[in-house]
């Protein structure tokens, strides 16, 4: 039997890139077939190419034994490709039928919303992903939306899935019992295409994988026969530190101190209990937690984005409590926020304006209330040069880099001027390997020159491993504080999921 | 005070004056669920008022002039359609250019065609309508009974609009298209073509809107007669938060308001303050006494499809 999927030289071109440069790939029938590859690297444009979204510049589609030649997701559809979006295509108001059947209803004028439901329901049970066709998809869990998306393609009678970086929003949890679904269903004869930056993932669920590297497919490998070493080399194409050196800790004077802080959110309910901790310099502190359990109220409220409801916070033994954002910054507080579109960048304005954000006011860049943008656009080549952003073109809109990219002008603007204070809200968060080294390397630099970072994220990795004291919230509370040298995951894990710690407990496991 | 809410004559012009609002509220419905904000119904029933009249005086058919009304709102609301969705140009400022449009060409073409002394006076009206049964019922039947058609019509439209858009394969689409346009083209859905639908509808049932009050309720057109009724039936289509008898209940309490106030005019009142009446309740409605009403998602975002 022939393969499910050929895809032979094909070339697309964007103004300015080629996304993809003369790429190959052959799919088998039944395999996992990962595709890795860095933000950027084409991986995206590709699938949106088999899937009709884009029309290729050149080349050709072998699909179930047949040329491709499609214009629109309609046509991909109707030969059998399903595709899973990284962000989901689904109507949140809309049941969970609704969202499946959408476009391909079942016959007659009037929504047959009966008839929906029990399509739903015996597609649900034939392939074990059960689901109630009448709920409303807003009140899903992000693991229970994408089981929907992944039923619009059955319900469409996919041969091929394509998963966009399946992974990307779902909790460790979701994401095992998503590896689950795929080998069942490729038990039954599906194909999978799985798409993502992970290593630890490819190495987990596929049977081969193909690596891409800025546009090119780079290689094809048997997942049995490789290691996360070479994945990685092979995907950055230089050899790439995996686990990073940190050099001794020799912590100075108290930067920030936070004292007896609660914060309390529109709805008056406590987010933020009594929280106490100090940050020294030349010291990482990372503050472990479940997502939602008060770390971005306790940022903000640092940050003065957010009202305080008592406690105090001093910023070298000054009282910076009711200091505004703005006022904060002049102390030497940079801030690095969790969300980098929303609340990190202006996504419509340059590269070289948004590297200005902060300081647009000081008289470096701004006359009499006039910008001077020879100023900025000086400042921007420098800074676009020294922190490798990609492509080096300052001129170019927020919005068109990739997310690594952008998270780098977000970082050149803040740790460029070599802050007192480095409060980061994962800072790596949907990053691939290389930048999340680059990003590592860079605080810890930053430390290194006697800098007190203050880093906040939902990846235990990332804490564990940069982290020299680690802070543990759980529901607005500072459950405990460790040292980050002897530090074990148990431990973190227990904190975090609200239980104190204590030998006993752990012996007794 | 009590005689006048005791007055059938009251409730009847409730009903009366909801219906202008009620229709382009409805088209309104049509077009956001489809994702485009239409602002230029009040263009497009000033201008449907207008030609209501030419056609039904040059036939001397009332019911050619409704006809004719309609084909130009259609015409209209499908240039704002090619501009708005296929161009996809800013829409409130489409909107508004419409509007202005919309007032200085027909008081030019009234001055034009039938000089000073306005439209002419035998301009054939619409017909008005008993309903046998309940005319005879003592209070209800003076208020239900005897409207013009186009009252009755709306009521019919009324719930073909909210079967249409709850309970058919297309409607879900259009509401799709207005949520998530990107997921609607993903699932093979096309977007434009659905917009331009969700606007045509909206022209259609504003020209509607636009003929009623101009051969409906009157046989001639002034200036400016809309007076902002194609903004107001935005606001009732917010209130009604986006479905077809929201929109109707909010029509009859803006209605309501008009009627109320046209009863206080001869008392003690001030009537200029009783004036403003329909457009307190306006604003009190859309600053959310009736609780916070969510949008479609994309409403008012235009679409380019990925190529």
């Amino acid at each position: 039997m022939s393969a499910i999927l050929e895809v032979r030289n094909i070339t697309k071109r964007f103004p300015k890139v080629v996304a993809n440069d003369n790429v190959n790939l052959t799919v088998e029938r039944g395999e996992i077939h990962a595709i890795l590859g860095e933000n950027g690297a084409g991986k995206s444009t590709l699938m949106n190419i088999i899937y009709g979204l884009y029309k290729p510049d050149s080349g050709q589609l072998i699909f179930d034994g047949e040329e491709l030649n499609i214009s629109g997701p309609h046509e991909a559809i109707e030969k059998g490709i399903g595709m899973v979006h990284q962000h989901f295509m689904l109507i949140p108001v809309f049941t969970v039928a609704e969202n499946i059947v959408l476009g391909a209803e079942p016959k007659g004028i009037t929504y047959d919303r009966k008839k929906a439901n029990d399509l739903i329901r015996e597609i649900s049970q034939r392939y074990h992903l059960e689901i109630d066709p009448d709920a409303k998809v807003k009140d899903l869990s992000v693991g229970l939306q994408q089981r929907v998306e992944i039923l619009k393609a059955f319900y469409r009678k996919a041969k091929l899935l394509i998963l966009d970086e399946p992974t990307a929003m779902l909790t460790p949890q979701e994401t095992q019992k998503l590896f689950e679904i795929m080998r069942e269903l490729v038990k039954q004869g599906m194909s999978i295409i799985f798409i993502s930056h992970k290593l630890e993932e490819v190495l987990q669920i596929s049977d081969r994988v193909t690596v891409m590297r800025r546009g090119k497919a780079v290689g094809t490998l048997k997942t049995k026969e490789t290691n996360e070493q070479e994945l990685a080399n092979l995907m950055v194409g230089r050899e790439v530190v995996l686990r990073i050196e940190k050099s001794e800790y020799k912590p100075g004077d108290v930067v920030l101190s936070v004292e007896n802080l609660t914060v309390v959110d529109q709805q008056n309910v406590t987010r933020v209990k009594d929280v106490s901790f100090e940050i020294r310099e030349g010291e990482i502190f990372g503050l472990a937690g479940i997502d939602g359990n008060g770390q971005l109220e306790l940022v903000e409220a640092i940050m003065g984005l957010r009202p305080k409801k008592s406690g105090s916070v001093f910023f070298y033994g000054k009282d910076v409590t009711n200091f505004s954002t703005r006022q904060l910054y002049r102390e030497g507080i940079s801030y690095i926020p969790q969300d980098r579109q929303a609340d990190g960048l202006v996504l419509d304005f340059t590269i070289a304006e948004n590297l200005i954000l902060r300081e647009y006011k000081e008289p470096t860049y701004s006359r009499s209330g006039v910008i001077q943008y020879k100023k900025v656009y000086e400042n921007a080549e420098k800074k676009v040069k020294e922190f490798d952003v990609r492509p080096p073109e300052y001129m170019l809109k927020a919005r068109n880099l990739s997310g690594g990219n952008q998270q780098k002008v977000i970082l050149a603007r803040e740790v460029g001027y070599n802050p007192k204070l480095l409060i980061a809200v994962q800072p790596t968060r949907g990053m691939d390997v290389g930048a999340i080294e680059y990003i590592h390397r860079r605080i810890l630099e930053l430390r290194d020159k006697g800098a007190a970072i203050f880093l906040v994220s939902l990846e235990l990795e990332e804490i564990m491993s940069l982290s020299d004291r680690i802070g543990v919230i759980y529901n607005g509370q500072l459950m405990d504080i460790l040292d980050g040298k002897t530090a074990i995951r148990e431990q973190i894990g227990m904190l975090m999921a609200g239980s104190r710690f204590d030998k006993t407990t752990l012996e007794a496991r | 005070m009590k005689e006048i809410f005791l007055n059938p004559q009251l409730w009847a012009a409730t009903l009366a004056m909801a219906t202008p609002l009620a229709l382009p509220a409805l088209g309104g419905t049509f077009s956001e669920r489809s994702g485009v904000v239409n602002i230029a119904m009040e263009g497009i029933m000033l201008i449907a008022a207008f030609f209501a009249v030419v056609f039904a005086h040059a036939t001397g058919s009332a019911w050619l002039g409704f006809l004719g009304a309609i084909i130009v709102g259609l015409i209209v609301a499908l240039i704002f359609a090619w501009a708005a969705v296929s161009l996809t140009a800013n829409q409130i400022i489409l909107g508004m250019a419409i509007n202005i449009f919309a007032s200085g060409i027909t008081a030019y073409l009234l001055n034009t065609m039938y000089g000073f002394t306005g439209t002419p006076t035998d301009t054939p009206m619409l017909p008005t309508i008993e309903i046998p049964g309940i005319k005879s019922i003592p209070f209800l039947g003076q208020v239900l009974s005897g409207h013009s058609v186009v009252v009755y019509l709306m009521i019919i439209i009324l719930f073909i609009s909210d079967y249409f858009l709850f309970h058919t394969n297309l409607g879900l689409r259009l509401r799709a298209v207005g949520e998530n346009p990107e997921a609607a083209e993903t699932a093979g859905i096309n977007v434009i073509k659905l917009r331009y639908l969700g606007v045509a509808l909206s022209g259609i049932l504003s020209a509607m809107g636009g003929a009623y009050l101009s051969i409906g309720v009157l046989n001639s057109f002034n200036p400016d007669m809309t007076s902002g009724r194609g903004y107001i039936a935005l606001a009732a289509m917010i209130f009604g938060k986006w479905t077809p008898f929201g929109s109707f209940g909010a029509a009859l309490l803006f209605g309501f308001a008009t009627a109320l106030s046209m009863q206080l005019q001869n008392t003690a009142f001030s009537k200029n303050i009783i004036m403003m009446l329909p457009y307190i309740v306006t604003i009190l409605a859309l600053v959310g006494v009736g609780g916070k009403s969510v949008a479609p998602a994309a409403d008012g975002v235009p679409y380019t499809p990925k190529k």
